[in-house]
């Protein structure tokens, strides 16, 4: 049985659920690729955030090897949905969210979002200043 | 949208109970009427699991966010599970009249 996977360490989802190619030539097989949480923040953190393999894995709670196999995937996954010209969905993949709470910088309490909770205001008093931290 | 407050005792005038599984009272404040109503909590000896009972129970009047002190690993999880917002007030010492206050219901 193989060893079961650490959990990857992501500060925020994507903002975005899938990316869709438009204008396709006519004829071309639908499909997707599955891009992980994991993959998206490993990308974002090389080449958004312009971090070394070393200084993002250590943010992602990983090894180096780990994240380049990581980076390696996404980027893969990237290419593949480019050149076959596919949809990119993200998934959840084998990461845990960092910042899941919200505090108000107005009465100082510490809230979560639900997906189904649109406004990321503050529930109590309603303000919109707000902070992400781990609780 | 259905809130919970965790509650010392059953009148607005009580005070915050700081304690999500084991609060004395939860008052269930109705989002479209704006209703008050105080449900007491049969769990608070529980020795273990007190929160997920109480979440089962919070299930069925449709809640959709709860306000207390702090949430366990197991009641932030369950609660998580079933998409319902948690607000935690950790340094909150009032009434339950005053959060309502500051929530602009009362």
């Amino acid at each position: 049985m193989p060893r079961k996977k650490q959990l990857r360490k992501i500060v925020e989802p994507p903002k975005f659920i899938g990316y869709k190619p438009y204008g396709a030539s006519p004829g071309l097989k639908k499909g997707f690729v599955e891009l992980l949480y994991e993959e998206y923040e490993a990308i974002k953190l090389a080449d958004y955030d312009f971090l070394n393999h070393v200084e993002a894995a250590q943010l992602m709670g990983i090894s180096r090897p780990t994240f380049a196999r990581i980076y390696e995937s996404a980027r893969r996954k990237i290419a593949k949905a480019l050149t076959e010209c596919k949809e990119i969905k993200t998934v959840y993949g084998n990461a845990y969210l960092d910042k899941k709470w919200n505090v108000c910088l107005k009465c100082y309490a510490r809230y979560t979002t639900p997906i189904n909770v649109a406004s990321s205001n503050c529930p109590i008093c309603g303000s919109d200043k707000n902070k992400k931290i781990s609780k | 949208m259905t809130t919970i407050i965790t509650a010392q005792g059953n009148s607005i005038d009580s005070k915050f109970d700081l304690r999500f599984g084991r609060a004395k009272w939860f008052c269930k404040i109705e989002g479209n009427s704006g209703k008050i109503e105080f449900i007491e909590n049969p769990y608070t000896e529980e020795k273990q699991g007190a929160a997920e009972k109480v979440i089962a129970l919070l299930k069925e009047t449709g809640v959709k966010k709860v306000i207390s002190g702090d949430f366990g690993d197991k009641a932030f999880g369950s609660l998580e599970e079933s998409n319902i917002q948690m607000v935690i007030m950790s340094d909150f010492r009032g009434k339950i009249s005053d959060i309502l206050k500051l929530m602009h219901i009362k």
